[in-house]
């Protein structure tokens, strides 16, 4: 067990010695573009799924329906037993919200009257949008749920698109630990001729090399999370000042914590993939003769 | 403890190097290889780690058939026995003593062990003042001797040396001599290669001369 953990611990070092950080550069911008693509969808994803969960939908009334026909109307929806909720938005607390939002209380301020019409907002989880909009008093509709489709459907193709950007990646940087490992068996051809000869077994010899391998990956893994943070950091204090001139406090978050150590994770196991594949192929090739 | 019967050897291509190769050498022998240049001694050693196996025929080191012994089994055969080569093959990105600390490495000596046992490998050739040089700042005789100091630290059975002597002038090589049969004194099993007749002589021990694929 000592003597294991000692030609571990020897691998290691060796392993270590040979690392270059200039590879590990490179596999941690590579593994970068698909860890942010995935943190992007990650903070759009809440939104989208909101939409998804409770779809509402706005029904707003003719500007002449007065108010008690709206309660009527009102009274008729809440019977529906396919609707969630019914929230009833008079015209002048619609205009009283929209004059919080900066910057539009001086358009509706030189508007002079109300353009806005009374409104209810209902949740349901059925399409029952063209229906509402045959009620009387109802001039038009807007379900959310048309816009929650599209969202999720948009946000499935870029989870596909980052998907197959980090298989093409993952694979790259397989690619690039093989041909690191490739040339170090072939400038360490001499030692490993000799090692060979004087009884070193095959798993001896790759082990260092394994090692490289995984520890490149893992530094690559740290430097695309590194490099993420960065650049979200970067963006959130553009998106800050954007953000805020809607009223909103939206920020691109990093990675949560278990998909960050997921990126380590398979950064490691790749690179020692990538390791393994070299040995098995290189190391066989260098025989005494 | 080194057995040859019928041993063939043919290359790729047809060259036949050994034809019908039969002797054995006892435990703690010491044995002179001769021949002309490219009768075939190189291959016949190969054999023995090994390095090549034999196209016919059974060689069997240590009661192990060498011929059939799987791929896996191979470093643990070389472990026990001591090769020496008429180039060295020594590694010139280190110092003497880490190159004879190479072997053991992986037969994974505790640090203090491994260390004793290095000094006293280069004790044995004469050599442990010099174990901080890079093998390139020593003679050819002392090379050859920093090469023994590596086959013989993991204390193995057999020695086996392939022209160590080729290179060098008449006093290195007799030096070079003096070590292995210091070494079959103790019980090692040696079996040296030379195109040195005169040396040979010397010595009066047990000479198989290798002709025409066969020996003699």
């Amino acid at each position: 067990m000592i003597a294991w953990l000692r030609q571990h611990g020897q691998a290691l070092r060796l392993g270590i010695r040979k690392l270059s950080l200039l590879n590990a550069l490179v596999i941690g911008v590579a593994l970068a573009l698909p860890a942010a693509g995935y943190a992007l969808i990650e903070t759009l994803r809440p939104a989208g799924e909101r939409l998804a969960l409770e779809p509402r939908i706005s029904l707003f009334l003719a500007p002449q329906v007065k108010r008690a026909d709206a309660e009527a109307l009102g009274a008729r929806l809440r019977a529906d037993r396919r609707i969630g909720s019914v929230r009833f938005v008079p015209r002048e607390e619609a205009l009283k919200e929209m004059s919080s939002v900066q910057g539009l209380s001086e358009v509706i301020g030189a508007l002079g009257r109300n353009p806005l019409p009374d409104a209810f907002v209902v949740t349901s989880k059925d399409e029952i949008a063209g229906e509402l909009g045959k009620l009387p008093g109802v001039a038009s509709v807007q379900a959310d749920a048309v816009w929650a489709r599209r969202l999720a459907a948009a946000a499935s193709i870029a989870q596909l698109a980052v998907g197959l950007l980090a298989a093409l990646l993952g694979a790259a940087l397989v690619a690039v630990t093989f041909n690191t490992i490739r040339l170090q068996i072939l400038t360490q051809r001499d030692e490993i001729e000799v090692s060979k000869l004087l009884g070193a077994t095959d798993g001896f010899i790759g082990r260092p090399f394994y090692y490289l391998g995984l520890l490149q990956g893992l530094i690559g893994g740290v430097l695309a999370l590194a490099i993420v943070g960065a650049a979200l950091a970067l963006l959130n204090r553009e998106v800050r000042v954007l953000a805020e001139s809607y009223g909103s406090n939206f920020r691109f978050a990093f990675l949560p914590v278990s998909e960050a150590l997921l990126v380590l994770l398979l950064a490691a196991a790749l690179g020692w993939l990538g390791a393994w594949l070299s040995v098995g192929r290189h190391l066989r090739a260098i025989e005494p003769r | 403890m080194v057995k040859f019967s019928a041993v063939a050897k043919r290359y790729p291509g047809g060259q036949e190097a050994l034809k019908d190769v039969s002797f054995s050498l006892e435990a703690g022998e010491l044995a002179f290889l001769t021949g002309r240049s490219g009768a075939g001694k190189s291959t016949l050693l190969k054999l023995i780690p090994a390095i090549e196996r034999p196209s016919a025929g059974s060689v069997v080191v240590n009661g192990q058939n060498v011929a059939s012994l799987k791929r896996a089994a191979i470093p643990y055969l070389r472990r026990n026995i001591g090769l020496v080569f008429q180039d060295q093959k020594l590694l010139y990105d280190r110092s003497v003593y880490d190159n004879v600390m190479l072997p053991l490495a992986f037969s994974a000596h505790a640090p203090k062990e491994a260390a004793r046992r290095a000094r006293a490998a280069l004790d044995k050739v004469g050599l442990l003042g010099r174990e901080k040089a890079n093998p390139v700042q020593l003679s050819g005789g002392e090379q050859q001797r920093v090469a023994i100091a590596r086959a013989v630290v993991n204390r193995p059975a057999i020695l086996v040396a392939d022209e160590p002597t080729a290179n060098l002038d008449a006093e290195s090589a007799l030096r070079i001599l003096e070590i292995f049969v210091a070494f079959h004194q103790v019980g090692v099993t040696v079996l040296i290669a030379t195109h040195d007749r005169a040396l040979v002589e010397r010595y009066g021990k047990r000479v198989l001369r290798l002709e025409d694929g066969r020996v003699a």
